[in-house]
């Protein structure tokens, strides 16, 4: 039996005031008489609080299985839920890889068991992501995970051949590649963005083109077999220029960008410090516009965190010796916020179609992603906008400290999250697990 | 100066003052006896990732001229070859007392990582790491092309303004080319750097140099100074190794530094390599061991320049009023 909570006088999309009642996990009621129907509801004063449908990442790292020194799916959940998501898609670069139904199955039920938010599994394209032989795609499709989002990320599927096949076979139940776009041989070695400052840093290129080249057959392979295709962390302003050109050719494609990609450039690596070596790589300040334009104008669909937690020994050395990857999902809508909201580029309602409604649609993720509407899911997150923090990831939920925001002060926090009406984060705090999962 | 990282991190004033001291230690290398007590009692550590004997050797004999017990540690068939990180190395040398670490490293930045870290308090100096900096090599070269180039007379002092320098060969790998564009420019000298688009970084645009693809045209329109070579690795041809240039042949019809080219350079003009010479790729033996060529001087200098280094940044050579002590100072103890 959850409880009920009265929402009072908060702002629904950023949207006027209305008070909002959440009871036996459904938005119950909405609007002055929600009170009269409220049965002993948890009161919440939500003045100056803005009511978006909980998030929905469509890409985030739990590690788990294998390496859950970094990350478990409990605590990579916890994290998300802290960030305000109720749905996460668990990549499937885990280690053994997610690329069997016996592998979603358990990525799903570990999920499911911590209760902090829906796992949603991502099968790998591909065998052991070596990107020769398809994975048994349809058997994790109808597997318990009912997996519809496929993606090797972290390498890229670049065989065309593969590429192709994989569009056309996950037609059959209605999936999505979501692509890794990286030309392997342009990028052997690559350490960071190849240009003014790797040159300078002597540290290997990861140039633009690698990223440009794949999108721009991806598309053209998409359009050819009338396929859906996702294109993972778009991260260069040539990019946003092919997924601009493809949608207005109607191509079935969507796009997504990371929060960092948002807001940090390659300069940071000037300090030689390993907690800016991403793949894709941090681009330059006129990517950064481009994909901040990008996303306001609707070419790019979606932010997704691209969570990727490390463990202190694979950031703790020389950058040519670090992993690739920093965490996202207690700083993603904060980022999102300050670069695209306080600079007045997008609304609230915008923020929950690119955090929510949007990944939701393109995953497949029926119940996230909703509006917020009588008798819909209670799957529903509460920001204070105002509210200023400085990131300590000492503090994080994630069990891993290698957010590129340490010491960073960032807009907004996450006040409170429901997953089906059940507070999971409440008074910016993670409930009590043992209330999470038994309740 | 706690740390030399990068020539990037040095103005004029600090490169001057590390030439005239390595001008001061040079002197006291023509004694019979070269030993200086100067740094007596101190540890410099020798940490090698990667082989290079000239250079270990190099910063070896310049640490033990000025009296400081080295220590060198190799790599290979070390416990770093079994896994142990760089961390775990520099925090074992802390332990043991290094005043100064010395690393050649296979990654761009490992000294840059070493000295911000916390892992050891001693200086660090970088003798070469991936293909970032070289900034003794670079000093070094400064060091030569001055005391030839600079004068007539006493060269104390001076800087290297409106000297033109070629750099030839492979840009792209090489951190003695970043460290030497970066330390030339600082001095005032102009440089070109030659080489086939290939062997050239996407951004060297933003380098204070400019940028030939034919090195006969420079050596007939910039007139160079003086001109060095880079070393060019054989494998970079292949597939495997990016397929950079067509073949060893073409290298050296193009880029090759050999009699004819040789013959074009101004009479004045030296020829420089930081060696290890590859004979017959990117300098023919006529060039090489012409009377041009100051290659094994560079050695030479090399460990007037270490001393130097090591000089200014453990005797505490902070104020630049105090580079002229070690001359004093050492001919009372010499």
């Amino acid at each position: 039996m959850t409880r009920n909570y009265l929402l009072r006088d908060v702002s629904p999309l950023g949207e006027g005031t209305t008070d909002v009642l959440l009871a036996d996990g459904i938005i119950a009621a909405i609007g002055a008489g929600a009170e009269a129907q409220a049965q002993d509801p948890v009161i919440i004063n939500g003045s100056g609080l803005v009511l978006l449908p909980g998030l929905v990442d469509l890409h985030t790292h739990l590690r788990e299985p294998g390496r859950e020194d970094a990350e478990t799916v409990r605590s990579g959940t916890r994290a998300a839920a802290m960030g305000g998501f109720t749905a996460v898609h668990a990549m499937a670069n885990t280690t053994p890889t997610q690329d069997t139904a016996g592998v979603v199955e358990q990525v799903w039920r570990l999920g499911r068991d911590a209760g902090w938010v829906d796992v949603r599994p991502i099968g790998a394209v591909t065998v052991g992501l070596e990107g020769e032989r398809l994975a048994e795609l349809g058997a994790m499709a109808e597997s318990a995970a009912q997996v519809r989002v496929f993606s090797d990320d972290g390498k890229c599927v670049h065989d065309p051949v593969v590429m192709r096949r994989a569009l056309e076979y996950v037609k059959a139940f209605d999936g999505v590649i979501a692509q890794h776009a990286q030309e392997p041989r342009l990028t052997e070695g690559a350490q960071m963005h190849e240009g003014v400052v790797s040159a300078e840093l002597g540290l290997a290129g990861w140039p633009a083109v690698a990223e440009e080249a794949i999108i721009a057959r991806d598309v053209l392979l998409a359009e050819h077999v009338g396929s859906r295709l996702h294109v993972c962390h778009l991260s260069t302003a040539g990019s946003v220029e092919i997924i601009r050109w493809a949608k207005s050719r109607g191509i079935d494609v969507t796009a997504e960008v990371t929060p960092h990609h948002l807001i940090l450039t390659d300069e940071l690596a000037r300090g030689y410090d390993p907690v800016f070596k991403v793949n894709p790589p941090l681009r330059t300040q006129r990517d950064v516009e481009a994909v901040r334009e990008g996303l306001a104008d609707g070419t790019i669909d979606i932010v997704a965190t691209d969570h990727a937690p490390h463990t202190r020994e694979d950031k703790d050395c020389e950058w040519g010796a670090a992993a690739f990857g920093m965490t996202g999902l207690e700083t993603a809508l904060s980022v999102v916020q300050e670069t695209m909201v306080d600079t007045g580029r997008m609304t609230w309602a915008d923020v929950a179609r690119v955090l929510s409604t949007t990944p939701a649609r393109i995953g497949r993720v029926t119940d996230h992603g909703r509006p917020i509407a009588v008798g819909e899911p209670a799957n529903l997150t509460l920001v204070d906008p105002g509210i200023r923090r400085v990131v300590v990831p000492e503090e994080q939920a994630t069990h891993s400290v290698n957010s590129p925001f340490r010491g960073r002060e960032l807009a907004g926090c996450v006040i409170a999250t429901w997953l089906r009406g059940r507070a999971t984060v409440m008074d910016g705090s993670a409930c009590d697990e043992s209330v999470v999962v038994s309740s | 100066m706690k740390h030399l990282l990068s020539t990037a991190d040095l103005d004029v004033a600090d490169a001057v003052r590390i030439l005239d001291t390595a001008g001061s230690m040079a002197a006291t290398q023509a004694r019979e006896i070269k030993k200086l007590p100067t740094l007596r009692g101190r540890t410099v550590v020798n940490l090698f990732f990667e082989d290079s004997t000239r250079t270990r050797i190099s910063f070896e004999t310049a640490a033990k001229r000025l009296s400081a017990d080295v220590i060198n540690f190799s790599a290979k068939g070390s416990s770093v070859s079994k896994g142990e990180s760089l961390k775990d190395t520099a925090l074992t040398l802390q332990a043991m007392g290094a005043d100064a670490v010395v690393i050649r490293h296979h990654a761009s930045g490992a000294p840059h990582t070493l000295a911000t870290s916390g892992w050891t308090h001693g200086a660090v100096i970088n003798a070469g790491d991936g293909m970032h900096q070289h900034p003794t090599q670079a000093l070094l070269d400064a060091y030569t092309l001055r005391r030839h180039l600079a004068g007539p007379g006493d060269v104390t002092g001076r800087d290297l303004t409106g000297l033109r320098i070629a750099i030839v060969g492979d840009v792209l790998h090489s951190r003695v080319a970043r460290s030497n564009v970066h330390l030339l420019h600082t001095l005032g000298a102009e440089v070109v750097l030659v080489a086939p688009p290939t062997l050239l970084p996407v951004g060297v645009g933003a380098w204070p140099a400019r940028v030939s693809y034919h090195l006969d045209e420079v050596l007939a329109d910039e007139k160079p100074d003086a001109i060095m070579m880079l070393r060019v690795q054989r494998e970079r041809m292949s597939s495997a190794g990016g397929g950079f240039f067509p073949s060893p042949l073409e290298y050296t019809r193009r880029y090759g530094l050999d009699a004819r080219r040789l013959a074009l350079l101004p009479e004045h003009a030296i020829v420089l390599h930081p060696g290890p010479m590859n004979r017959g790729l990117e300098i023919s033996a006529d060039a090489a061991d012409s009377t041009r060529a100051v290659i094994v001087e560079q050695v030479a200098n090399g460990v007037a320049v270490r001393m130097a280094v090591l000089y200014l940044l453990l005797a505490g050579g902070d104020a630049p009023a105090r580079a002229a002590a070690p001359t004093d100072d050492m001919k009372v103890d010499a």
